[in-house]
């Protein structure tokens, strides 16, 4: 497929692996920021390929893992009121709250649906207009362009059923809190492609001076990642710390700058909890006074929930590159997909279920 | 029977407090389906036949072999391109005979019918129940309907259940499955499962995907009647290629080695799959199938697929070594290996 097997191209990876070997003389840690990275990481087994001095640790970019459980215990709530219809894209349908998910909610008689895109959920509250259609807006700036587009064309024609629960967070200021943390390991990113089509990664150069940290925006398959780790192996090796930008087929310096003035137009940053990890400042969005009419929170008065994750569950310390799935003791025993103790066991792009899927073999079997 | 299966006792086997309710996962075809079979229905039914947990069950009487087994049809929307649900409950129940090696003869079937169904919508998914029936050789010899009131039924709900004869002395079950045997399977995959997916939720793509839905007993009985010494046959539906091949390799404790690259997937479909972030490997068939042969049966096999117009993109696509407890492992396009597991539930899209 085209733009696709290029990119998983085995002679082209095995020549980034061996030109990575030749250039390697001291152990670095890496930490690539998305999830979907992960996947292809651990699917693909990139991390055999590549010399054993270069660690690979798990970043927080998989948004089902970071979405607190009381966001999820406040979906579950608002599906579960009567003539409520929660959308949700399909992943976070599976992911724990406090006591149950939302698949569970549906078990019980709450309408969830599965959408592909806000804009459905939008078209959902045209055909149902005796009824309050809230879409469960997760993730990182990749999804927010999309979030907001459906916000606002809410608000230009006046659309008095829809809503959405809003759960986004942004990469800068994780990079920066686990930089900061004492415990810290990573000495180079791979940033996530996806969030700088939308962003930019200019954001990402103050970083890179303040922290001296080499960062790649790097694409997704297996030839993206070789290549990525490779450009920060080689800036650690030779002693830079730039931004530099692998993914150039899809993201440009500045970014999408009409998605970036929507976004600051209905969004405004806030702080914001992390799952397992806890509030980071300046990490998240929030709708903006002008369009607070469309926040659920509010709406269905469900805004002060807390709750407690398991104790036994590690993945605050996973998302921040500290341990790795297979280091927790709950790892494939208490812990697995079916019965997952925390967010990183259930999302498709979670550390812990890409371990546990691909991994075994060299885990626990 | 499976050595897992406890004692039938009069407390609910699955954990209550961690569904108290039966979810849609339950009937995904994974973890969850299956937990559901080990731990409540085959305890509860206890007995050797159904132990064998294949396809059908084959009943011994009186020197003949009877294949048996039944089919629930519950797919929204009812027609898709490449199929209806009137094609999915004859085939269904033809193909799940066929798996034992079986000829089907003759199916029944119920229909549960929602208040207001067109009749037009009925007559069709019947014409095509009787065109499907003509085409696999088989005759609907009895049947039952039943109406609910609206809004207690989803259009039309279909079960069938069907006999087929066996005239072959092979034990066609996953236990037969030895290492050293080659897999082979019947066409490429994904197709039905991305069919029905895109028509349910609006997905258009460049040209139209249609569901592989056919039947396969003619297959198999060219590869019976060719000599092949089959060990184990099983069709990809629900689940897919993967979830066909971990039941298989647990049950006959071995690793099927699967070389990703080998397993033909429609450019279309690769491309459905990538975005939705779907893996093909688990993705519904309802026309394909997987073969277990010895080494030296497996190039003949392929030729008799090959050589059937419904396998001619049929493929050898790994092969089964010695292991402990059971393992699933692919060789992916850049030569590393990974393990593929059963899924817990159904595949759900990704957020991005």
């Amino acid at each position: 497929m085209k733009y696709m097997d290029e990119y998983r191209d085995a002679k082209a990876v095995h020549q980034f692996a061996e030109a990575l070997r030749k250039i390697t003389t001291k152990p670095w840690t890496l930490m690539e920021i998305c999830g979907g990275q992960t996947n292809t990481i651990v699917k693909f087994g990139i991390d055999e390929l590549i010399p054993k001095q270069v660690t690979m640790v798990h970043g927080p970019g998989c948004p089902v893992c970071v979405t607190p459980l009381e966001l999820i215990d406040k979906a579950i709530e608002i599906a579960l009121r009567p003539g409520a219809i929660l959308c949700s894209f399909g992943d976070m349908l599976r992911v724990p709250g406090s006591r149950e998910d939302l698949f569970s909610a549906r078990a019980k008689g709450a309408d969830v649906r599965i959408v592909y895109s806000p804009l459905d959920a939008l078209k959902i509250a045209g055909q149902n207009l005796e009824k309050q259609i809230v879409f469960f807006a997760v993730g990182f700036e990749t999804t927010a362009p999309a979030n907001v587009m459906a916000v606002y064309q809410a608000w230009q024609k006046g659309v008095k059923n829809f809503s959405i629960l809003v759960s986004h967070v942004l990469v800068p200021p994780a990079m920066e809190a686990i930089l900061s943390s004492p415990r810290n390991k990573v000495q180079g990113f791979l940033a996530a492609g996806h969030v700088c089509t939308v962003m930019g990664y200019t954001e990402y150069e103050p970083i890179a001076n303040k922290y001296r940290v080499p960062i790649v925006v790097t694409g997704f398959e297996p030839l993206d990642l070789m290549q990525g780790i490779y450009m920060c192996v080689k800036q650690l090796e030779e002693g830079r710390a730039e931004v530099e930008n692998q993914y150039s087929r899809s993201v440009r310096r500045e970014g999408n700058q009409p998605a970036q003035l929507l976004l600051q137009e209905v969004f405004k940053i806030i702080p914001r909890k992390w799952r397992g990890v806890g509030e980071i400042p300046k990490s998240g969005f929030a709708l903006t006074e002008k369009f607070s009419d469309f926040d659920a929170e509010k709406r269905f008065g469900v805004s002060d929930y807390t709750a407690e994750e398991p104790a036994e569950c590690i993945s605050g310390i996973i998302l921040q590159g500290i341990k790795k799935p297979n280091e927790c003791p709950a790892f494939g025993t208490r812990c697995t997909p079916e019965n997952p103790l925390g967010a990183t066991m259930v999302s498709s792009e979670g550390a812990c279920s890409a371990y546990y899927r691909y991994r075994r073999v060299s885990a626990n079997v | 029977m499976s050595e897992k299966v406890n004692e039938f006792t009069s407390s609910c086997p699955i954990p209550i407090q961690k569904y108290p309710n039966v979810t849609l996962a339950h009937g995904g075809g994974g973890k969850l389906t299956h937990q559901l079979i080990e731990k409540m229905f085959i305890p509860a039914f206890k007995n050797s036949l159904l132990g064998a947990q294949h396809d059908a069950a084959v009943i011994s009487m009186d020197g003949m072999k009877l294949a048996f087994t039944t089919d629930s049809f519950v797919v929204q929307p009812l027609f898709f391109p490449g199929g209806d649900i009137g094609t999915l409950a004859v085939n269904g129940t033809v193909n799940d005979l066929a798996m034992c090696g079986a000829w089907p003869l003759y199916l029944s079937a119920g229909f549960i019918i929602e208040e207001g169904l067109a009749m037009e919508t009925l007559w069709r998914v019947v014409q095509s129940m009787q065109r499907s029936a003509q085409a696999a050789g088989v005759q609907l010899v009895t049947g039952d309907t039943k109406v609910v009131e609206k809004g207690k039924g989803d259009g039309i709900f279909i079960n069938t259940a069907g006999i087929g004869i066996v005239e072959h002395e092979m034990s066609i079950q996953p236990k037969s499955v030895r290492p050293g045997d080659e897999v082979l399977i019947s066409g490429d995959i994904g197709r039905h499962g991305i069919a029905i997916m895109a028509m349910r939720e609006n997905l258009s793509f460049e040209s139209q995907i249609e569901s592989d839905c056919a039947p396969l007993a003619g297959m198999v009985q060219q590869l019976v009647n060719g000599g092949v010494d089959i060990h184990c046959l099983r069709d990809l539906t629900r689940g897919g290629l993967a979830s066909a091949l971990c039941e298989i390799s647990e049950s006959a404790k071995v690793q099927i080695q699967l070389d990703e690259s080998r397993i033909p997937v429609r450019e279309d479909v690769r491309g459905a799959c990538e975005i939705l972030g779907f893996d093909p490997l688990y993705v519904a068939n309802e026309g394909r199938f997987a073969l277990f042969v010895p080494k030296n049966d497996a190039e003949k096999a392929l030729a008799i697929l090959k050589a059937h117009p419904l396998g001619t993109g049929a493929a050898i696509v790994g092969s089964v070594r010695e292991h402990a407890s059971g393992l699933v492992t692919a060789k992916n396009c850049i030569g590393t290996t990974r393990i593929v597991d059963m899924l817990s539930g159904e595949q759900l899209p990704r957020i991005c």
